[in-house]
């Protein structure tokens, strides 16, 4: 099958890649770029572990075509972390023990990094609504939910 | 001494057991840089899918490989017979059966494994997997195992119809695999004849999915020059499978390397050996380059991995003041196509004889029938010991309906069946020893704190008004930690664990075990026992596990054993190492052994309190010339601990929902977690594993099951269909507790992170039966969806204003 070049920005650096018509984004970030911070879990679009940032939005790269992308600014995990240091989520999720297995977190903050650029200052009930397209099987969401709640002070008094 | 502002800021800095110390595998996590196995990229890798049957049952008329083989990209297409050179065509189960690797002129279950393609990318698989010609001729599927034993029934497996056993005694059908029983029958029948009071209740615990985030796969790479063979796997036991491996390839088990890595849970789902990992092992022996195999989700919710699947009857005995008399419980087991159930070798049931409970029940016996069907094969334990959700669903269903049938309130009948505190280590009626309990307080703390009482006239104040409130009681016992080798084994190999320590010069340590983390935070909880136990900082403990060429050997996490088994091994390994220590201190410090006391971190002389050799001294001393004389250098140990017996965790749940008679929608307005699992390590550890069991006992109770139409068809092997909660659903979770030592392991600790999902499935139902009670419901199965819900509602004609 015939590939097309794609060329868009990944946490702040130029790519340019190489990829058929058919290929996920999803695909092209972990296997083409060694960016395996988003995973698969579903390829359905129903449980965020691939969510990415795209151009402002949370995106499930599981369902986008690379293709679709030129141009495109986007964020991962592995864009969080700043040389001033990890990102308040970052931190948030880990002295709040809001992650077990891991394989949801990249996910996991990567939309609530977009959600608190939307709404700086949630209730509980917004932070449950606007993470509930992202799954986790191990922790039950309370210790997810303090952990945004706990990044929105941090992130407050910063 | 022990207790000054100094001792204690020195115990403080070892962040030890006890505390709630954060994470220290968290920081790999929260970059994105944790190395799961499909992260892992290998020089030349290609890249494995599976052909699957559409079918639940059909022979299998030919297979066309060539259109797949002109797809560009495509290197191989393997089905049975390339397997049977290399003798793997069929694998031996630890059930005693044995299961197709890919199918053996017919398939079984819909989605079984028919070929592997094996290609360049997974694009080029996918495109070789629908180029893959299969022509199959369909057969008469059994769904329902109650129709499996039929006279007529179609016979699932020709391959083994004339064997008059497959692992667990005498065959009676050609579709029935073991009936296992435990207790004395004769003595309960008599019982239950003269019994004052009897019920009986049919109960369902249906075929669900453990469904981590992360699905199954692995990377087996074969080094042809070396022969050697190396596998990373989403795995739970690396050293079994390795075994295993070995077994089954022949290649000697030295040669063989399984590495876990990080694994994105795994909650049951990662203790089978399946299909895709041998046909990958075996591809790789082919091709001689490293193949990837990933599961999808769809694939993973269709054929790796069910749990439960048991259609129990339930039936208790009793006094006219509610005493339990005698218990007499029964299941048929649905084990799907093949018995690959994950099993002890002696206990084909698993610890389903563990059903007698919290409670002191004289006279007990129970069965379990397990048959064939067109399902897909196995039964894992999903969160949870092997088959103990079943137990203690039935035992805490049964005596929620004993109360009903009495009109007893149903925490004043635990109260008067519980084993009490006194008759501790107690000894049920199926032979188990109950190490430790002290029953009675943790409900009395329970109905304090969500104020019982009050709860009751609240619901009786709704039910005058029509309206439904439920209130669930479940005062649940565990058995977990398996388990003593005489007891407990698997293909032969006794369920013992493992620790090895390594102690550096400068004091920093690294430890390494026979467990396997899927995110319960051993990385952080071995350290700090390790830390407590040596006095060194667990900031500087390192573990490793899952890698079999630098672990020692053990049979990995399920069962919450590792706490109870390896947490054991981690103890006494410390131990072995301070002994050493201890004799180096006495030398350097030139007194003697029993001159020295220990104190948090240090040996001190006593009555002199100025002599002070720390541990880090000590450690560097060990690498030196200055030790005892014969003595050799280093401070290292390693150890092997076989459990004397199981432990047995606690814990009283209570919830409360409110039902909407018109929609049928149940909202579950509190849940209150009281659990006892012995000494707590890492407070935040345990309470996150318990907020986690609750979500999944909640994902059960309100809406997971596999459902399949009458030819076997799936009918819902997707996350759109298959329920996993979201923050928006999940109810907030309560969490408290009390401590009861085990009094036979080395630290009191029991095990905790599936008591939740144990306790938590029978509490979501006693709720939401309890809404109805009132009505005459005694039962109704899971899921509470709410067209379920509301088919109650309209059978009691109260769906309607």
């Amino acid at each position: 099958m015939a590939e097309q070049k794609v060329s868009f920005k990944l946490n702040g650096k130029a790519v340019a890649v190489s990829v058929e018509a058919r290929e996920l984004l999803i695909h092209t970030l972990r296997e083409r770029l060694a960016t395996t911070g988003p995973h698969i879990g579903c390829e359905t679009s129903h449980c965020g572990a691939c969510t990415v940032d795209i151009d402002g939005m949370s995106v499930k790269s599981c369902t986008v075509l690379t293709v679709q992308c030129q141009d495109a600014d986007m964020l991962t995990v592995e864009g969080l972390e700043q040389t001033t240091g990890l990102h308040a989520l970052q931190e948030a999720f880990h002295t709040e023990h809001a992650l077990q297995c891991g394989y949801c977190t990249p996910g996991m903050i990567t939309r609530a990094y977009r959600l608190l650029k939307e709404t700086p200052d949630p209730t509980e009930e917004e932070i449950r609504y606007w993470m509930a397209g992202n799954l986790c099987r191990c922790t039950g969401y309370q210790n997810i939910v303090k952990a945004v709640q706990s990044a929105v002070k941090k992130m407050a008094a910063a | 001494m022990g207790n000054s502002a100094e001792t204690l800021e020195r115990e403080a800095k070892l962040q030890g057991i006890g505390t709630s110390r954060l994470r220290k595998e968290d920081a790999r996590f929260i970059r994105g840089q944790a190395t799961y196995v499909d992260d892992i990229k290998l020089p030349g890798m290609l890249v494995g899918a599976i052909v699957r049957s559409p079918y639940a049952h059909a022979n299998i008329k030919s297979i066309n490989k060539a259109k797949a083989l002109a797809v560009p990209g495509v290197v191989a297409v393997l089905v049975a017979d390339d397997l049977k050179p290399v003798n793997l065509a069929w694998m031996p189960t630890v059930g005693g059966d044995v299961q197709a690797v890919l199918a053996d002129k017919k398939v079984c279950f819909q989605m079984q494994e028919v070929a592997m393609v094996i290609a360049t990318d997974r694009y080029a698989a996918a495109d070789g997997v629908a180029a893959v010609e299969v022509e199959y001729e369909e057969l008469p599927a059994i769904v329902d195992p109650h129709k499996s034993m039929a006279p007529d029934a179609p016979i699932i497996r020709p391959d083994i119809a004339d064997k008059t056993e497959v692992g667990h005694g005498p065959r009676t059908h050609p579709n029935h695999i073991f009936t296992w029983e435990a207790g004395d029958k004769a003595a309960t029948d008599a019982v239950f004849a003269s019994a004052a009071v009897t019920v009986r209740e049919e109960i369902l615990n249906p075929r669900v999915h453990p469904c981590p985030l992360e699905t199954c796969g692995c990377v087996a790479s074969f080094n042809k020059a070396s022969g050697e063979l190396t596998v990373h796997l989403t795995t739970q036991i690396p050293h079994l499978v390795r075994t295993v491996l070995a077994m089954l390839s022949g290649i000697a088990e030295s040669k063989i390397r399984v590495i876990g890595g990080d694994v994105g849970g795994g909650f049951g789902n990662k203790v089978p050996i399946y299909p895709g990992y041998v046909v990958a092992v075996v591809a790789s022996i082919v091709t001689g380059v490293p193949i990837k195999w990933i599961e999808s989700r769809i694939e993973n919710i269709s054929t790796t991995g069910f749990a439960r699947d048991y259609h129990g009857i339930g039936e208790l005995a009793a006094t006219k003041d509610g005493r339990i008399t005698g218990l007499r419980f029964s299941a048929l087991a649905d084990h799907g196509a093949f018995n690959s159930h994950i099993s002890a070798t002696k206990l084909p049931a698993g610890l389903f004889s563990i059903c007698t409970g919290s409670y002191d029940i004289p006279n007990a016996y129970c069965r379990v029938d397990a048959v064939y069907t067109n399902k897909a094969p196995g039964g894992v334990a999903y969160r949870c010991s092997l088959r103990v959700t079943e137990a203690v669903y039935l035992i805490e269903r049964m005596i929620d309906i004993l109360a009903q049938k009495l009109g007893i309130d149903k925490a004043e009948i635990r109260r008067r069946n519980f084993v009490k505190k006194e008759q501790f280590p107690y000894t049920t009626a199926f032979g188990w020893t109950l190490d430790s309990g002290n029953y009675h307080p943790a409900l009395e703390q329970a109905l304090k704190a969500v104020d019982y009482e009050g709860l009751r006239r609240e619901q009786a104040e709704k039910r005058a008004k029509g309206e439904l409130m439920g209130i669930g009681i479940c005062t649940f016992t565990e058995i977990v930690g398996a388990g003593p080798t005489k007891v407990c084994d698997i293909l032969g190999i006794g369920l013992f664990d493992s620790c090895e320590i390594r102690v550096h010069p400068t004091g920093s340590v690294m430890a390494r075990l026979g467990t396997m983390s899927t995110g319960q935070g051993h990385a952080t909880t071995y350290a700090q026992i390790i830390a407590t136990e040596l006095g060194l900082p667990s900031e500087d403990i390192q573990i490793e596990e899952g890698d079999t060429d630098k672990a020692p050997y053990g049979a990995g996490t399920w069962g919450s054993r590792s706490t109870p088994v390896s947490g054991a091994a981690t103890a006494r390994c410390a131990r072995k190492i301070m002994d050493k220590a201890r004799k180096i201190a006495a030398h350097l410090l030139e007194v003697g052994e029993g001159d020295l006391e220990w104190e948090v971190d240090r040996f001190k002389v006593k009555g002199n309190p100025s002599q002070v050799k720390t541990m880090k001294e000590v450690c560097l001393a060990s690498h030196t010339s200055n030790i005892p004389p014969g003595m050799e250098q280093g401070l290292n140990a390693v150890d092997y601990y076989d459990p004397p017996n199981l432990t047995f965790p606690f814990g009283t749940y209570v919830c409360v929902v409110d039902i909407d008679r018109y929609t049928g929608e149940v909202k579950v307005r509190r849940f209150y977690a009281l659990d006892d699992c012995g000494t707590r390590i890492n407070p935040m550890i345990i309470e996150g594993q318990i907020h986690g069991g609750l979500t999944e006992a909640f994902a059960v109770a309100m809406g997971q099951q596999i459902p399949f139409d009458e030819s076997g068809n799936h009918l819902g092997n997707s996350l759109m269909d298959y329920f996993l909660p979201t923050a928006v659903e999940t109810p907030k979770w309560e969490t408290d507790f009390t401590v009861t030592p085990s009094p036979h392991h080395p630290l009191g600790a029991k095990g905790v992170a599936e008591s939740p999902h144990v306790g938590g499935i029978p509490c979501f139902s006693n709720a939401v039966v309890d809404a109805f009670a009132h009505l005459g419901v005694t039962h109704m199965d899971m899921p509470y969806n709410s067209f379920r819900v509301w088919q109650q509602c309209k059978a009691l004609g109260i769906s309607t204003r």
